[in-house]
């Protein structure tokens, strides 16, 4: 047998810069990763908490930002969604979870390309300096959302934030597509080529599949979204006509001429709809991996499973015309768009009812990730019933510019994809830190974020079937929304409470680190290769060997075997009967 | 009960032990070559779905905005604004000519240094004297023949200002800049992996290594040629 020097790819690294800065391991890359995206969820929480405070008291002074005016409102909006959808929900599930547990649950010492890893880390980093830094430029942060609309993004005098501050915002995203890219790529490498012996794509746990298809996703999205920043930057600044007609801002003609903001749409949507599943599917894995475990049951349909999650990918990328029925679409098209559009909720509903299958007649443990997985499904079947109404141009139409629309994408994409973060972190925490979180906390911080998110959300949908206009900063003195006040009021504590038990969480995240009990190789007794190693996982993650895999990822309950579970690396015999 | 290989998310059948991939490592410690090269390769091929991608979204841009019709302001009427660049066609076909001759040379840089790795385990046995007569070099060639090619380019950008069109003169002219760009720019990279395969061999880095390098940037090569001549024909013929 080889020894740990001879199998791993590079030693490991002495110094505390090479150990923990510039780290080649893919284990402390995808921590790096993961606090990355915690310091950014708290930026961008604290940014949705200002404007929930301004749309009930418009004429509060607040704290840093002292009175918000309408453009205030508009970077805060254009921040809070940018930062949450590149920097939390496509940096916390994929890159930190998957660079930690990807090569470790198929049982490879590394990924396929470590510096090339290393790389697209610190590349994310720079891309996350250069979003913060538009905060503090002259004139500010930019105005146009985070889906970053022609002719509002292309042009510097559209309005205070839309000079320097929209520059770095297109710098960070390009800068972020390069960087994940080269993660993608390495994701798909690692999985196909590093594989250890035994471990048949068949045998892999969801949480790999959902990596995987889910690295496709974005090596073919992100790739269109950097070739659509490009045009943006050289509109906005060498004078091209890209997205930009002939426009007159403040009575100015600009020198633009001929630009379509169509075309923005139509390459920003070929990339928005993919990230939607880019943020969501590895949710999926995880509450996959959580629910089998925690169970005590095979996954239902594991096949169904994969090919759901391949359907789910491969429809993600013929739907992005229905985030543009607004835009005067041939009803044609639109009404392809919109079957396409219904038809990702077969794939939707069979990985539902699978998950569903899995908790039939269990015996549940309902330890803290079990608790945020079932949560993922919840909110996953509740942000996902009012797809098809959205999916219909002619009630997407009326709905379109309401709160509804922010309801249904907070649920789905957002806080959905925040419990899979957290059923992972959970989960994991134990073989990453070598500690137990704490249980109780767990399970507080689970009520009230559940209970929280949805006295949120749901009465969105409701403010947006009353016709409440999103995106202003504040529509207090129009009479037919008077007597929604109220609800605006309600959804503001609540958000108060939801984020106050966000530092529970972070007080058990880093207490448990240092202080937590003593965490066992497998607590959960869980079945795949994670937990065959020691904890934390030594720098070649197996110790010096490479696992042989002999079973499927979810093997529990198996009659006649001595547990009631079946590790991935156990021998064949020891489950036969 | 049935068989527990059976059981959810198994094959059903005893998967062969070959599947799953190495770590660069043969089992006795030395490093694998092959298996490298492989992955290697495979990185190279995904990146250039990447680079289809950026293009695929250009061309699309391309033709989009080339169908766009305009608002005339004086007869409120849609115009079609689309003034079809004149292009340095001679000299673009001599840049093509080129970049093909250098894809050719690359080859040649990849195949010679393919037979070297494979010899030089033979080399490495003491008493054993392979000819050692200096090979062509089809690397330095190629360097050469790529610089070539962006001078080309440049000298064709030259022209095209020459002629009145800049970036933001028409749309056409400034599709025509981008996706030039966009290619020199792949190119460069590309360019810089030859240099580097070229810095290598002086250093004396082990023939299998440098072997990686060259063959996946020649791959990677091949394509930008391919790549420049789609976007050619692109320019000249998608009117």
């Amino acid at each position: 047998m080889a020894t740990t020097a001879t199998v791993h790819a590079h030693a490991a690294p002495q110094g505390f810069i090479r150990k923990y800065i510039f780290s080649l391991d893919h284990k402390v890359i995808g921590i790096q990763y993961y606090f990355l995206a915690l310091v950014a969820v708290f930026v961008g929480m604290f940014l949705s908490l200002l404007m929930r405070i301004h749309l009930i008291w418009p004429t509060a002074v607040l704290p840093l930002v002292g009175e918000i005016k309408p453009e205030t409102y508009l970077s805060l909006l254009t921040m809070h969604g940018t930062i949450m959808v590149f920097f939390v929900l496509t940096t916390a599930p994929q890159s930190g979870f998957g660079n930690y547990f990807l090569p470790i649950q198929i049982g490879a010492p590394d990924m396929a390309f470590p510096v090339l890893n290393m790389l697209s880390f610190w590349i994310t980093f720079l891309a996350f300096v250069a979003m913060i830094a538009a905060f503090f430029v002259s004139g500010g942060a930019p105005l146009h959302g985070w889906t970053g609309y022609a002719p509002l993004s292309a042009l510097p005098s559209a309005g205070p934030g839309e000079q320097l501050g929209a520059d770095l915002w297109v710098i960070s995203i390009a800068i972020f597509c390069v960087a994940s890219l080269m993660g993608a790529l390495n994701f798909i490498t690692t999985l196909l080529d590093l594989r250890a012996k035994g471990m048949t794509l068949f045998r892999l746990p969801l949480t790999c599949w959902a990596w995987f298809v889910t690295a496709i996703l974005g090596l073919l999205a992100f790739g269109v979204l950097l070739s659509a920043g490009i045009l943006l930057l050289l509109d906005r600044n060498l004078g091209t006509s890209f997205y930009v007609p002939l426009v007159v801002v403040n009575g100015q003609v600009m020198g633009h001429k001929g630009g379509s903001p169509l075309l923005w749409q139509h390459l920003f949507w070929f990339f928005g709809h993919p990230e939607v599943y880019i943020a969501i599917l590895p949710g999926m894995g995880v509450a996959s991996q959580v629910l089998s475990t925690f169970a005590r049951k095979p996954i239902f349909g594991y096949k169904a499973m994969v090919y759901a999650i391949m359907a789910i990918g491969l429809l993600g990328f013929m739907v992005w015309g229905h985030h543009m029925f607004m835009s005067g679409m041939s009803p044609y098209s639109a009404f392809a768009f919109s079957i396409m559009t219904m038809a990702i909720g077969v794939p939707s509903a069979i990985k539902t009812f699978n998950w569903l299958g899995t908790l039939h007649k269990a015996r549940i443990r309902f330890h803290s990730p079990m608790l945020f997985a079932i949560g993922f499904v919840s909110l996953f079947v509740s942000g996902g019933l009012s797809g098809p109404f959205l999916a219909q141009p002619v009630l997407d139409i009326p709905l379109h510019d309401t709160y509804f629309v922010v309801g249904h994408f907070h649920l789905i994409m957002g806080v959905a994809a925040i419990f899979g973060i957290f059923a992972a972190t959970y989960y994991w925490f134990p073989k990453m830190f070598g500690r137990m979180m704490n249980e109780s906390l767990g399970r507080i911080h689970f009520w009230i974020t559940l209970i929280g998110t949805y006295a949120i959300f749901m009465p969105m949908h409701y403010l947006g079937m009353a016709g409440h206009p999103r995106r202003y900063s504040q529509l207090t003195e129009l009479a037919y929304l008077h007597d929604l006040i109220p609800v605006q009021q309600f959804m503001t504590y609540a958000a108060f409470i939801t984020i106050g038990i966000q530092f529970v969480f972070v007080f058990n995240l880093f207490w448990s680190m240092f202080k937590g009990p003593k965490a066992s190789d497998n607590p959960w007794e869980a079945t795949t290769l994670e937990w065959t190693t020691a904890t934390p996982p030594p720098h070649d993650n197996f110790g010096g060997h490479t696992p042989v895999v002999n079973h499927g990822p979810y093997e529990y309950s198996v009659p006649g075997a001595p547990r009631d579970y079946v590790m991935q690396t156990d021998p064949v015999t020891a489950a036969a009967h | 009960m049935k068989d527990p290989k059976l059981g959810q998310g198994g094959s059903g059948v005893p998967p062969p032990v070959t599947d799953g991939g190495g770590d660069g490592r043969e089992d006795n410690g030395a490093p694998d070559y092959g298996a490298r090269l492989r992955r290697a390769r495979l990185g190279i091929l995904l990146l250039l779905v990447t680079v289809t991608m950026l293009f695929v979204a250009f061309t699309s841009a391309y033709i989009f905005r080339q169908g766009l019709p305009v608002l005339d302001e004086r007869t409120g009427k849609n115009i079609s604004d689309w003034v079809q660049v004149s292009l340095p066609t001679g000299l673009l076909v001599i840049n093509t000519l080129l970049l093909l001759v250098s894809s050719v040379t690359a080859e040649f840089a990849r195949r010679q240094i393919t037979q070297e790795a494979a010899l030089a385990p033979v080399q490495s046995i003491p008493g054993i004297l392979v000819d050692g007569e200096r090979s062509f070099p089809w690397l330095a060639v190629t360097i050469v023949l790529g610089f070539g090619f962006l001078a080309g380019q440049w000298i064709a950008w030259r022209e095209l200002q020459a002629r009145g069109f800049y970036l933001a003169t028409s749309p056409s002219s400034s599709f025509v800049y981008l996706l030039t760009a966009a290619h020199a720019i792949h190119l460069s990279g590309g360019m810089l992996a030859l240099i580097y395969a070229g810095v290598t061999s002086v250093l004396r880095r082990p023939v299998e290594l440098r072997r990686i390098v060259v063959d996946i940037t020649a791959w990677y090569w091949h394509f930008m040629t391919l790549l420049w001549i789609y976007i050619f024909a692109l320019l000249e013929f998608a009117r």
